[in-house]
């Protein structure tokens, strides 16, 4: 086994810190791509989570790794589907800043 | 000990480079780090094995995304154009949310006692994947398939629409 010495309880240390990590980016940015990237650390680090309770806790199973591959390609098309929208709101307001995009209506 | 030693160095990248994607001012920069995160989130799968998820990962996330990421950068923002910082209270206050509720989950999930099964593997090889993943039996995952293809297509759709221009007749409506 590669994961032997290694317990189940620091994937989930290291995931929690990441995820964690991800809320304070999310809260403290203003740039929406940054926002963006933040929410792709807190989805990985859910992935993460999903892995190594598959691997350690339901070994017959395979539930873990197909939560995780549906997550990545949520993750895929939400961040296309955002850039559009990003790239929309910049071609109307010059600008992706949050507190300088607050019209709905342009 | 060499897997300790591994596991380590991936979890220090991880953790570094976290933080300074979510704290570096210049956003070219965050996007690289975060690509950093995502390769060394890729390794940890590789430890534990899941190589089909680790491939999936590397070419999606590491590939995919953060291209699509660094692509719409370099369209918004000057590249040497720096973020402004936010402001100290707004750090001080998201940094306190963020040890707070980190330091609450790492108390919870620490004081539960996960007893490993101690169960034969299902080897997670791509043959295995591939057949659970079309399977309808039990545990097959046809569903959540099929569920996937129908949102890329949306997906796919939705950021069509949402991005191409205005032709000229509808702006003068």
């Amino acid at each position: 086994m590669m994961t032997e010495g290694i317990p189940l309880e620091y994937f989930l240390i290291v995931s929690t810190l990441m995820f964690f990590i991800g809320i304070f980016g999310f809260l403290t940015r203003k740039n929406l791509i940054t926002m963006l990237m933040s929410i792709e650390l807190i989805l990985n680090s859910v992935n993460i989570n999903f892995v190594a309770f598959n691997s350690y806790l339901f070994p017959h199973q395979m539930q873990g790794q197909f939560f995780s591959l549906i997550i990545i390609a949520v993750a895929a098309a939400e961040a296309a589907v955002a850039i559009a929208i990003i790239i929309n709101i910049y071609r109307n307001f010059r600008s992706i800043e949050t507190d300088k995009v607050d019209e709905m209506k342009y | 000990m060499n897997n300790q030693v591994m596991f380590f160095l991936l979890s220090a990248i991880i953790l570094i480079f976290s933080v300074l994607t979510v704290t570096t001012r210049r956003v070219l920069r965050a996007a690289v780090y975060l690509l950093f995160v995502l390769v060394a989130t890729a390794g940890i799968y590789f430890q534990l094995q899941y190589n089909f998820l680790a491939a999936v990962q590397l070419t999606v996330y590491a590939g995919g995304i953060v291209v699509l990421i660094i692509f719409s950068i370099l369209l918004t923002s000057h590249i040497s154009e720096r973020a402004p910082r936010a402001s100290a209270a707004k750090a001080a206050l998201s940094a306190l949310a963020a040890v707070a509720g980190a330091i609450l989950v790492l108390l919870t999930v620490l004081q539960f006692n996960f007893t490993p099964a101690g169960i034969a593997k299902i080897e997670p090889t791509v043959t295995n994947v591939g057949r659970a993943l079309v399977s309808y039996k039990e545990y097959g995952y046809a569903l959540p398939f099929e569920a996937i293809s129908i949102l890329l297509l949306a997906a796919m759709i939705g950021a069509i629409v949402v991005a191409k221009k205005e032709s000229n007749q509808e702006k003068q409506k």
